[in-house]
C-alpha cells in the first residue's frame, strides 16, 4: 500500500485526502489483450470522467510485467489531460500535489486468464449451488462444479481435479450442525488428487473452506499439510440463508495474495493501489449492486466479449451472476451457432443466405477473431448471431438466479394451488427497471437503436424498461472505486458511463381477433400525443437524452403492462438517444411462419426504427469471382 | 501514409524454430545441453502419481466411520492387490463377516475416521516428452525438458487439427487451386505428410486415413465437413488433442481456397525430407497456429513481413474477410484518419490493389501480411 488516502475516511460521501475530499482518481482495468484508464475528477458539477487512455497488456512475453501496460495507458492519460500523474520511475504519484498526482489509484485485473475456480459442495442444488453463486459473485470463471451427488464416481471427479488445474478451490458443504462425513469425504476427495495450482507448482494451492463449521476439523486434517487452506464462515449457514460475503472478501483477498502474486508485475501493481486489485468481473457486479441499491431498482447488466458472455442481476435485492463460457463474438462466434443452430439466426436477417457459405463465414471469423463486416449484409449477419448470444446467456442467467433451493415453505390456503417450488428464477422480467448493454457489439454498434433492438430481441424486457449501454465499458474501474467511494463511483456511472438509449414499452399478452395491446399516452416536448400498440407493431417515438416523458399506458382485457392484466400505468418514463420504443410483438417474441412474411416483417420494424443506413446492397466481389 | 501493426502467418524457407518440450510434473532428463535430438527422441521423463481408487469402507462393513480401523486387514501404507480381502467385520457371534477387497493393486493410502473411506493409491504412470523436431538440445530446465533449437522451412497455418507428428513431405498435386481428391491418396503414402491444394473434403480425409497418411496439408475445408469429420461442431478454436486418424493443417481458411503460392512451393521444394507437423492451434491469449517444421541448412536468417508485423505502402496482405476474401493484394495508401463504411462504422481503412489492378477499400482489420512477392 502506498501512503494514499485511506478508504472509508471522513467526509459525507466519500472518503478524503489528507488536504480534503479526495479531488482525483484513477483508475485501470487491465484486460487480457488491452489495459484501460480513466481519469475522474472532482468538478463543480460533482465528481466527473475527465479522460480515458489505454494501451495493450503486457503481462506476456515479451514484457513480462502488467504494470508496463498500466504505465503506457497512464500516460496516455496524463498527455490527453496535460496533468503530471507518473514519477521519473513510472510509479503513479499520491496523493495530489497542486496538478500532479491523483489522491486514488485503483485496479481490476482479468489477464492471464482472470480467475479460474473450482467449487465443490455436497447437494449440487443446495450447498455446491451457493458456492458456485460466491464464486461467480466474486468475479471468477468456474470451472467445474463437484458434488457429492453429481453422479460422478470419486475417481471420476478426482481425475477431473487432477485434471483442471484451478486458480483456487471454493469447498463448502452441510448447514451448520449438518452433515460433516460427507464434507469431509469431498474434502478427502480432493486431498487424494492432490491438486495443482494453474500459474505454477511453486507454491501451494489457495482452498478456501466455508462449509459446516462442524466439519471444519476433518477438512484441516484432509487439507491443511497439502494446501494453503482458510476457513471462513460458512456460506450456506441454514437451508434458508446464504451467506456468501465471506467466502467471497477471502477469494478476493487470496486473488490478490496467491493467484495475481504469480503472475509477472502484479506485486509491483499492488503496490502502487490503494485499495486491493479487484478480479474485473467482480468490480462490474460491485457497481451493478450499488447502482440497484442506491436507486432501489431492479438491474439486468450483460458484458458480451469476444469468448464470454457474462449477465449480472439484481432482483428482490439478490445479486446473481453468470458466466455463459463460449458464448462471444469472435473466439466462441462458432460456438453461438452450434449452441443455438442456424435457424435461430436466419430468423432475425432480412435477405436469404447461402447456408453452407455462412458455417464457413463463421468459422472464418472464428480463426481470424479480429475482422469487422465492411458490407451492411454482414454487420446484420453478426447482429442476428448477438441476439442468440445474448439469449442464450439470459436462458442460462435466469436458470441460475433462483430463489435457495431445498426451503422448506409453508403454504397459506390461497398458495396450496400455486405449483411454484422453491427454486424459482427471481429474473422477473416484467419487475425489471434497468437494462444495460456493455461489449463491442452493443457498445459499438453503428446506430444506437441497433443494440436497443438487440437487447430487446434477446432479453424480452416487459411492461417499461429503460435501456442504456455502456459506451466505453469503465464499468470495471467503477465498480473497484464503489468499494471505496461509492459516491463517486455512481455519479460517473450516471453521468459519463451509461448512454441511456430511452424506454421499452412492451405489453404482454394476447387481445382477440388482433386487436390493439395498448394505448399510450405521452407528454412530449411538443405536447401530448397518443399512440396505439398493435399486434406485431414496432414503433419508436423521439425523446431526447435527459428529457421525461409523463406517460399513460392503457392496455386491453387481459393484457398487462406492469400492473396486472388490463389495468392502467401512469409513470415518468425516460428520454435517450434512441427515444421511446412501443413494442407489440408479444412476449415470447412473435415472428411470421414463413420466410416471405418474417422478411416483410423485418424490414417493415428496420424501416419504422430507422435502423439501419438505406444502402443499395451491391453485390459484393468474392475471392473467386476477381 | 502511416504504419500499423498486422499480424500474419510466417512462411519462410530460412526460418528459425524453437519449441519447448516439458514434463507437467518434475521428472528426468533423457538429453543434455547441446544434444542432437531426432522427432522421435524422448528428451524428459517423469512419473505421475497414480490414479486413485476411493471405498466407503464403513458403508460396506455396515459400521461407523471410527470403528472401521479396528476391522482393517491391511495398515496404512500397505501394498495391495486387487481382490486382496483388506478389511472384515465382526459379524454376529462370530458368523456372517463381511469381507471387503481391495479395488484395485496399489497402495493403501489413508482410511478416515471421520468418513469411512479408503483412498488407494495405483502405481505412477510413466510419462515421456519427445523432441517433435530434429535439432539441438538449446536450453535445459532442470528436471522439467529441454528447449530444442532447428533452422529450416516453417509454415504456419490458420488452422488445424490433431497431434504432433512427422513423416516425409509428398506432394499429392501439382496445382495449389486444385482440390485433393480421394483418388489423390494412394497406399505409398502411408506414413507421409501429404499436400494437397485449395481444398480437401470429408471423403478425401477419410481416404487419407484409410492409406495412412499422417498429415495433410492443404489450402481449405469446408466447415460441415470438419463438423462430419470430427462427430461434432467445433466451437471455439482450441485444438490438438483430436484423434482422427491423422493430423491437419489448413494454410488460409474455410472454404475452397488455393493454398498460398509461396507455401506450395517450398513444401514442394521440401518433397521427400522429413517434416514435424502438429494441429494445435489457440487463438485467444497464447495464440498457437499449426505449423510444417523441416529442418534444414540455413546460413542467414530471413527477416519477413510477417516478422516485423508493420504494414505499409507495398505490403503484400491476404484479405481475410468478404469481400473479396482470401485474395492476396498490395497496399497502395494507409490514411491515418478513421473512415465510415457502409455499415457506417468509422475504422481506419487501406486501400488495396488486387492482381487484376481492381482496387478495395477496407478495414485495416480486415487484411493479414503475407510474405509473399506481388
Amino acid at each position: 500500500m502506498t501512503d494514499a488516502p485511506s478508504p472509508g475516511g471522513s467526509t459525507a460521501g466519500g472518503p478524503s485526502s489528507a488536504s480534503g475530499p479526495i479531488r482525483s482518481i484513477l483508475a485501470t482495468d487491465c484486460g487480457s489483450t488491452t489495459t484501460k484508464a480513466i481519469l475522474i475528477e472532482l468538478t463543480d458539477e460533482g465528481y466527473r470522467l475527465k479522460v480515458r487512455g489505454e494501451a495493450p497488456t503486457t503481462v506476456e512475453a515479451p514484457f513480462d510485467d502488467v504494470t508496463v501496460g498500466v504505465t503506457n495507458a497512464v500516460t496516455e492519460v496524463a498527455e490527453v489531460a496535460g496533468r503530471t500523474i507518473l514519477s521519473e520511475d513510472g510509479k503513479v504519484i499520491m496523493p495530489q500535489q497542486g496538478d500532479t498526482g491523483v489522491d486514488l489509484y485503483l485496479s481490476t485485473s482479468s489477464a492471464g486468464g482472470g480467475l479460474q475456480m473450482l467449487v465443490a459442495g455436497v447437494v449440487r442444488t443446495m450447498t455446491a449451488e451457493s458456492a458456485e453463486r460466491a464464486a461467480l459473485g466474486a468475479g471468477a470463471i468456474v470451472m467445474d462444479v463437484l458434488a457429492s451427488n453429481d453422479k460422478r464416481k470419486p475417481h471420476e471427479q478426482i481425475t477431473r481435479i487432477r485434471h483442471l488445474r484451478p486458480d483456487m478451490i471454493l469447498l463448502s458443504g452441510g448447514i451448520d450442525g449438518g452433515t460433516t462425513s460427507h464434507v469431509a469425504e469431498l474434502a478427502e476427495l480432493i486431498g487424494a488428487a492432490d491438486p495443482k495450482p494453474r500459474l505454477g507448482s511453486s507454491y501451494e494451492l489457495p482452498i478456501v473452506f466455508a462449509g459446516n463449521k462442524e466439519a471444519a476439523g476433518a477438512v484441516k486434517d484432509a487439507l491443511d499439510d497439502k494446501t494453503a487452506l482458510e476457513v471462513v464462515d460458512n456460506l450456506r449457514p441454514t437451508l434458508d440463508t446464504e451467506n456468501l460475503d465471506p467466502a467471497r472478501d477471502k477469494i478476493h483477498d487470496l486473488f490478490m495474495e496467491h493467484v495475481m502474486a504469480q503472475a509477472p508485475g502484479y506485486d509491483k501493481l499492488k503496490s502502487w493501489t490503494s485499495a486491493p486489485v479487484m478480479p474485473t468481473p467482480g468490480a462490474v457486479g460491485e457497481i451493478i449492486q450499488t447502482i440497484a441499491r442506491e436507486r432501489g431498482i431492479s438491474v439486468l447488466g450483460v458484458d458480451i466479449g469476444g469468448a464470454t458472455t457474462d449477465v449480472f442481476s439484481v432482483f428482490q435485492n439478490t445479486f446473481n451472476r453468470t458466466v455463459s463460457a463460449n458464448l462471444g463474438m469472435s473466439y466462441s462466434v462458432s460456438n453461438v451457432l452450434a449452441s443455438t443452430g442456424l435457424p435461430n439466426v436466419l430468423r432475425w436477417v432480412p435477405f436469404d443466405i447461402d447456408e453452407r457459405e455462412l458455417r464457413n463465414r463463421i468459422k472464418n471469423k472464428m480463426v481470424r477473431p479480429t475482422t469487422i463486416p465492411t458490407l451492411l449484409r454482414d454487420l446484420q449477419v453478426e447482429q442476428a448471431i448477438a441476439r442468440e448470444a445474448l439469449r442464450l446467456a439470459q436462458i442460462q442467467h435466469k436458470e441460475f438466479a433462483t430463489q435457495l433451493k431445498g426451503v422448506r415453505k409453508t403454504r397459506d390456503i390461497s398458495e396450496a394451488f400455486d405449483q411454484s417450488a422453491s427454486g424459482a428464477t427471481l429474473v422477473d422480467m416484467m419487475a425489471l427497471d434497468l437494462l444495460v448493454g456493455s461489449g463491442g457489439v452493443l457498445s459499438h454498434a453503428p446506430r444506437r437503436v441497433q443494440a436497443a433492438l438487440m437487447m430487446m430481441d434477446a432479453f424480452e424486457p416487459m411492461g417499461i424498461t429503460t435501456l442504456a449501454v455502456d459506451s466505453i465499458f469503465m464499468m470495471p474501474q467503477l465498480g473497484v472505486l464503489a468499494t471505496v467511494h461509492p459516491e463517486a463511483a455512481t455519479e460517473v456511472f450516471e453521468r459519463d458511463c451509461l448512454v441511456l438509449l430511452g424506454t421499452c414499452i412492451a405489453p404482454v399478452g394476447k387481445t382477440k381477433g388482433g386487436a390493439p395491446l395498448a394505448t399510450v399516452k405521452l407528454g412530449l416536448p411538443d405536447g401530448t400525443k397518443e399512440f396505439t400498440i398493435g399486434r406485431g407493431d414496432l414503433t419508436r417515438i423521439p425523446l431526447a437524452t435527459g428529457l421525461k416523458a409523463e406517460c399513460t399506458i392503457t392496455p386491453a382485457k387481459g393484457i398487462d403492462v406492469g400492473a396486472g392484466p388490463g389495468t392502467p400505468v401512469t409513470r415518468s418514463i425516460d428520454g435517450g438517444e434512441v427515444g421511446v420504443l412501443l413494442d407489440g410483438r408479444g412476449r415470447p417474441i412473435e415472428l411470421p411462419d414463413t420466410a416471405a412474411e418474417r422478411v416483410a416483417a423485418i424490414e417493415g420494424w428496420i424501416k419504422n426504427l430507422d435502423l439501419y443506413p438505406a444502402v443499395p446492397s451491391t453485390p459484393a466481389p468474392t475471392a473467386a469471382a476477381i | 501514409m502511416g504504419h500499423a501493426y498486422t499480424p500474419g502467418l510466417k512462411v519462410s524457407a530460412a526460418a528459425e524454430y524453437m519449441r519447448s518440450r516439458m514434463l507437467p510434473i518434475p521428472g528426468e532428463l533423457q538429453v543434455k545441453q547441446g544434444d542432437a535430438v531426432e522427432p522421435d527422441t524422448v528428451v524428459a521423463r517423469a512419473l505421475l502419481p497414480g490414479n486413485v481408487a476411493i471405498a466407503h469402507l464403513s458403508r460396506e462393513l455396515g459400521v461407523a466411520a471410527p470403528d472401521v480401523h479396528e476391522l482393517m486387514l491391511v495398515k496404512e501404507g500397505d501394498e495391495v492387490t486387487e481382490g486382496q480381502p483388506i478389511a472384515r467385520s465382526k459379524g454376529i457371534f462370530g458368523l456372517m463377516k463381511t469381507t471387503v477387497n481391495a479395488p484395485t493393486t496399489g497402495v493403501l493410502e489413508s482410511v478416515s475416521k471421520v468418513s469411512g473411506q479408503a483412498i488407494y493409491r495405483e502405481p505412477p504412470i510413466p510419462v515421456e516428452v519427445k523432441a517433435y523436431v530434429a535439432g539441438t538440445v538449446s536450453h535445459v530446465e532442470p528436471k522439467f525438458g529441454v528447449e530444442v533449437t532447428a533452422r529450416g522451412t516453417m509454415v504456419q497455418g490458420i488452422f488445424g487439427i490433431g497431434p504432433e507428428t512427422f513423416g516425409p513431405v509428398v506432394m499429392a498435386t501439382d496445382d495449389p487451386a486444385r482440390p485433393l481428391l480421394p483418388g489423390d491418396l494412394k497406399p505409398e503414402h502411408a506414413g507421409a505428410i501429404v499436400v494437397g491444394g485449395s481444398l480437401a473434403s470429408l471423403a478425401t480425409l477419410k481416404q487419407a486415413v484409410e492409406v495412412g497418411a499422417r498429415a495433410v496439408i492443404v489450402g481449405g475445408i469446408d466447415a460441415d465437413d470438419l463438423k462430419d469429420l470430427l462427430g461434432y461442431d467445433l466451437g471455439v478454436a482450441i485444438t490438438g488433442n483430436e484423434t482422427v486418424g491423422l493430423t491437419l493443417v489448413v494454410t488460409e481458411g474455410f472454404g475452397e481456397l488455393a493454398m498460398a503460392n509461396k507455401s506450395f512451393r517450398l513444401l514442394s521444394e521440401a518433397a521427400g525430407q522429413v517434416a514435424s507437423v502438429s494441429g494445435a492451434t489457440q487463438i485467444r491469449a497464447g495464440v498457437m497456429r499449426p505449423e510444417v517444421l523441416i529442418p534444414g541448412t540455413v546460413a542467414q536468417i530471413e527477416e519477413t513481413a510477417v516478422d516485423s508485423g508493420m504494414l505499409a505502402i507495398d505490403s503484400a496482405v491476404r484479405i481475410i474477410r468478404d469481400p473479396a476474401f482470401g485474395s492476396l493484394a498490395k497496399v497502395i495508401e494507409l490514411p491515418p484518419e478513421p473512415r465510415k463504411l457502409e455499415t457506417e462504422s468509422a475504422v481506419r481503412i487501406l486501400t488495396v490493389a488486387l492482381a487484376d489492378g481492381t482496387q478495395l477499400t477496407l478495414p485495416r482489420a480486415n487484411v493479414e501480411l503475407v510474405d509473399e512477392s506481388l
